[in-house]
């Protein structure tokens, strides 16, 4: 299987701080790969010096078979980036926008209107596409930074966050555009804070805590490393009144429903109790939270702020 | 499965600086207070230091023809200070990052900026010129001497608007660049642009003939009414492309510095 990405031992410190700490990381190829990590783990630093912008301290990458630090050309020659904050020029029209990178992109004055046009059709912008980009809401310019990045089909697109911002409708536009790049086999890296995010759309995942890959594999595999089954208890409205991961046997599953019933007023009226998998989310915060990934304490009590429900 | 990828072509040559030259256009162009400010502010500079400024320096009139210069450089560094917020805001809007991950040569982005601020500012330039001759202005200069004026006012517009870039490169943020570009508007104002040096105390003689200024409007004004130019079109034209030279070395080693640091 070709690598699309192949980063060993990448090190990057600013000023004292271990950005990225021997970070290894492999991407085969047409997939989609998540890079995973809470604000701070270094996603930015790593996408940065995949895409030649910082040079690591230490360590080699290679992208689209090309070493970033020795060809770096090369290696521009076959990747696009949307970055976090919108790279969009804002007193330009959209059309302008992507008239202006497809010039930049090798294409000529007939073949970049041509591509603008379709690129507003696919995203949504047709009506804005003689608008002032400033004039745009923040979706509208997530988008449009968005199709920047497509003007052609580079090998490897990296996209830092690319829905943070977006309502519920355009975030899953998004997803099925990036589902279909990776299908016409182009890989797509990208980071993210949405768990639901890489579970639904990454082929692979890695958990990146501080400045190191904690934990890598598909969706699946990833839930399976925290073991069984979560018991959860809620009241009458549904709420999440306390949850703990068990390790899947009966007499696991028997010491945490006695455990609940000893910490939380179980007997209330309404409070039901149900078991499910475990969502990324467990599998994220028993890996950047606890010291030992495989083992998650079992002392976690509801928090209901960092679960989606799904 | 790779078949449908494909890898950017390489830019013919200059493909990248006219793109970028066409992108600051538009933008000069859709700054309309800019593009007012450009014809509002020589005009009033003009006619005050004609009509109320000019009468108490030299009751005979003449002083148009002796403020003509100074008006020039004052409205072209003022037009060319746009120049350092327009690339500090390139720098921190996340856009140059997305021009660096291209392969394009990294200077085009810059030479789009500056070519535009050349335009702008003989635009400028020809408007001082045009309402100079409207109050009373009557230069003295042949053809050639008048490409000689465009010539040495088009390098020192060159010269402070890549010092501009390299102060937008610097400033953390574009407000921060507005501000320091602020104090090189003065520097006109320490020449021989409005009275002669002489008539300053020695001190600040000193400071007028030692700084950029002073030569390029001695030279400017050598053309343009046949007053003696000495040796100050040589100073002039070593201190312009001696600001380019340290403005380029400096911006560039600021755009790596800077690199993937916002």
């Amino acid at each position: 299987m070709t690598l699309a990405i192949d980063a060993r031992g990448l090190r990057k410190r600013f000023g004292r701080t271990d950005v990225l700490a021997g970070l290894d990381l492999t991407v085969p190829a047409g997939t989609v790969f998540a890079l995973l990590g809470p604000n701070g783990a270094g996603k930015t630093t790593t996408i940065n010096i995949l895409t030649t912008l910082v040079h690591a301290d230490a360590g080699t990458a290679h992208v689209a078979g090309h070493d970033v630090a020795a060809e770096p050309e090369e290696v521009k020659q076959r990747i696009s980036l949307t970055g976090q904050s919108a790279a969009v020029d804002e007193v330009l029209t959209g059309t302008e926008n992507l008239v202006m990178m497809g010039r930049l992109s090798g294409l000529g004055r007939t073949g970049a209107r041509t591509r603008a046009a379709e690129l507003l059709e696919r995203f949504g912008l047709t009506d804005a596409a003689s608008r002032r980009v400033g004039t745009y809401s923040g979706g509208m310019r997530r988008r449009l930074d968005l199709a920047l990045s497509l003007i052609l089909a580079v090998p490897v697109v990296f996209l830092d966050e690319p829905t943070t911002g977006l309502d519920t409708r355009s975030r899953q536009e998004l997803w099925s555009v990036i589902r279909s790049l990776a299908d016409a086999g182009t890989t797509v890296f990208l980071t993210t804070q949405y768990l639901e995010e890489a579970d639904r759309l990454a082929d692979g995942i890695a958990v990146l805590d501080h400045g190191r890959i904690a934990a890598e594999g598909t969706a699946d595999e990833l839930k399976a490393r925290v073991g069984g089954d979560v018991v959860e208890l809620r009241d009458a409205d549904g709420e999440l009144l306390a949850e703990l991961p068990t390790d899947g046997t009966v007499h696991g599953l028997r010491a945490a429903i006695d455990e609940l019933d000893r910490r939380a007023a179980s007997d209330a009226p309404g409070v039901s109790v149900a078991i499910r998998r475990p969502s990324l989310d467990d599998v994220f915060l028993a890996i950047t939270a606890g010291q030992s990934p495989a083992a998650p304490s079992a002392d976690r009590l509801a928090r209901p702020e960092l679960i989606e429900s799904k | 499965m790779t078949a449908l990828v494909q890898t950017r072509p390489r830019l013919s040559p200059f493909t990248a600086e006219a793109t970028f030259i066409n992108r600051s256009f538009i933008h000069s162009v859709r700054d309309v207070e800019a593009l007012l400010m450009a014809v509002v502010l020589p005009t009033m500079l003009m006619l005050m230091f004609t009509f109320i400024f000019g009468n108490a320096i030299d009751p005979s009139g003449g002083y148009v023809d002796y403020v003509v210069p100074g008006i020039i450089l004052l409205c072209a560094g003022f037009g060319a200070s746009s120049t350092a917020i327009a690339v500090s805001r390139d720098m921190t809007t996340g856009i140059i990052d997305r021009f660096r991950t291209m392969p394009l040569r990294s200077g085009a982005v810059l030479t789009g900026h500056v070519v535009a601020s050349l335009a702008r500012n003989l635009f400028a330039t020809g408007v001082v010129i045009a309402v100079a001759l409207l109050v009373g202005f009557r230069p003295v200069a042949t053809s050639l001497e008048w490409l000689g004026v465009f010539a040495i006012v088009g390098l020192y517009i060159l010269a402070i608007t890549y010092l501009f870039a390299a102060i937008g490169l610097a400033a953390s943020t574009p407000d921060a660049a507005s501000g320091y570009g602020f104090i090189l508007l003065f520097l006109p104002y320490l020449s021989s642009a409005f009275v002669p040096v002489d008539t300053m105390p020695e001190w600040l003689q000193w400071v007028a003939e030692n700084q950029p200024i002073t030569p390029v409007i001695e030279t400017i004004r050598g053309l343009l009414m046949h007053a003696p130019i000495g040796d100050s079109a040589w100073l002039a034209v070593e201190w312009c492309v001696g600001i380019i030279a340290v403005s380029v070395v400096w911006g560039a080693w600021l755009f790596r510095r800077k690199a993937g640091r916002r």
